[in-house]
């Protein structure tokens, strides 16, 4: 049996790599969003960041697809799994609610915004793709970081130290209150 | 090749899909969820055009983004724990002290 792939057919395979992950991605938004329970949702969020870490190594962005996965596949949505279960709320409730008014203006205004930012993407004479894409190795973006953007580097890690304690302080109010 | 429109479309339609879920549901972690596709897309446009343009800034600056977008996800849900203790509910139209 002969696999070996024609090089005609590689830009054809690449393509249809690259629609499946639109289609995985767009699913999984419109799962996170219209889902009638909220673990689907989760569900969806996760599809969809899963898709758009694909597209992320499509564009040739290593670093930045396994960020993806790291901080969002695996601590953003654990995080919100856990708030789910810590908050337990009423799902029944949530069947039962409907967008009313809102609906029907969110689905002009998001259609809209399609309408508008996809026209001119597309209109928009884009300048040829350069000739050398970057390589977009680990290696520059570590050199990078850590030359260039190392005062943001450390700034932001003090940032996240901030939210950690910050959420800690936050979520412990409620509880002092529940039980004494 | 795939053009530069696809991509920047594809976020587009990301970010529309995040605010039609931020206007139309009523659960605060929906709409959270709603918020993080809303950045999701708007790295998209980032890490696309720092591809087209050969240039390292817009994964550096999608990675920062990713970060501000990981403290903002503890304190969100931080929030959404202490507003269900105090007020056992994650609606965001049954917290209306507020209204006039």
């Amino acid at each position: 049996m002969n696999l070996s792939i024609s090089p005609e057919a590689v830009p054809l395979i690449r393509e249809g790599i690259f629609v499946g992950l639109i289609i995985v991605t767009v699913f999984g938004a419109l799962l996170a969003t219209l889902a009638k329970r909220m673990t689907r949702a989760v569900l969806g969020l996760v599809v969809c960041f899963l898709g758009i870490a694909g597209i992320y190594y499509f564009l040739n962005s290593p670093f930045v697809a396994l960020m993806q996965l790291l901080i969002y596949v695996g601590a953003v949505a654990v995080t919100i799994c856990f708030a789910i279960m810590l908050a337990e709320p009423d799902e029944r409730k949530l069947a039962a609610k409907t967008p009313g008014m809102a609906g029907p203006l969110a689905v002009l205004l998001g259609a809209t915004v399609t309408w508008v930012l996809a026209g001119t993407a597309i209109k928009a004479e884009w300048m040829a793709p350069a000739v050398k894409i970057n390589e977009g190795s680990v290696k520059d973006v570590g050199v990078s970081l850590l030359t260039t953007y190392s005062m943001v580097f450390e700034l932001v890690s003090i940032v996240l130290l901030i939210a950690i304690l910050g959420s800690l302080v936050i979520a412990r109010s409620g509880r002092d209150k529940a039980e004494c | 090749m795939i053009p530069v429109s696809w991509y920047l479309t594809l976020a587009a339609i990301l970010f529309s899909i995040g605010v039609y879920g931020f206007l139309a549901r009523r659960n605060v972690i929906i709409m959270f969820l709603s918020i993080e596709l809303m950045l999701n897309a708007a790295n998209l446009n980032l890490v696309a055009v720092s591809h087209y343009l050969t240039d390292l800034r817009g994964q550096i600056l999608t990675f920062f983004i990713i970060a501000v977008a990981a403290a903002e996800a503890a304190i969100g849900l931080g929030i959404v724990v202490a507003l269900f203790r105090n007020k056992a509910t994650v609606y965001a139209d049954e917290i209306a002290q507020m209204k006039g």
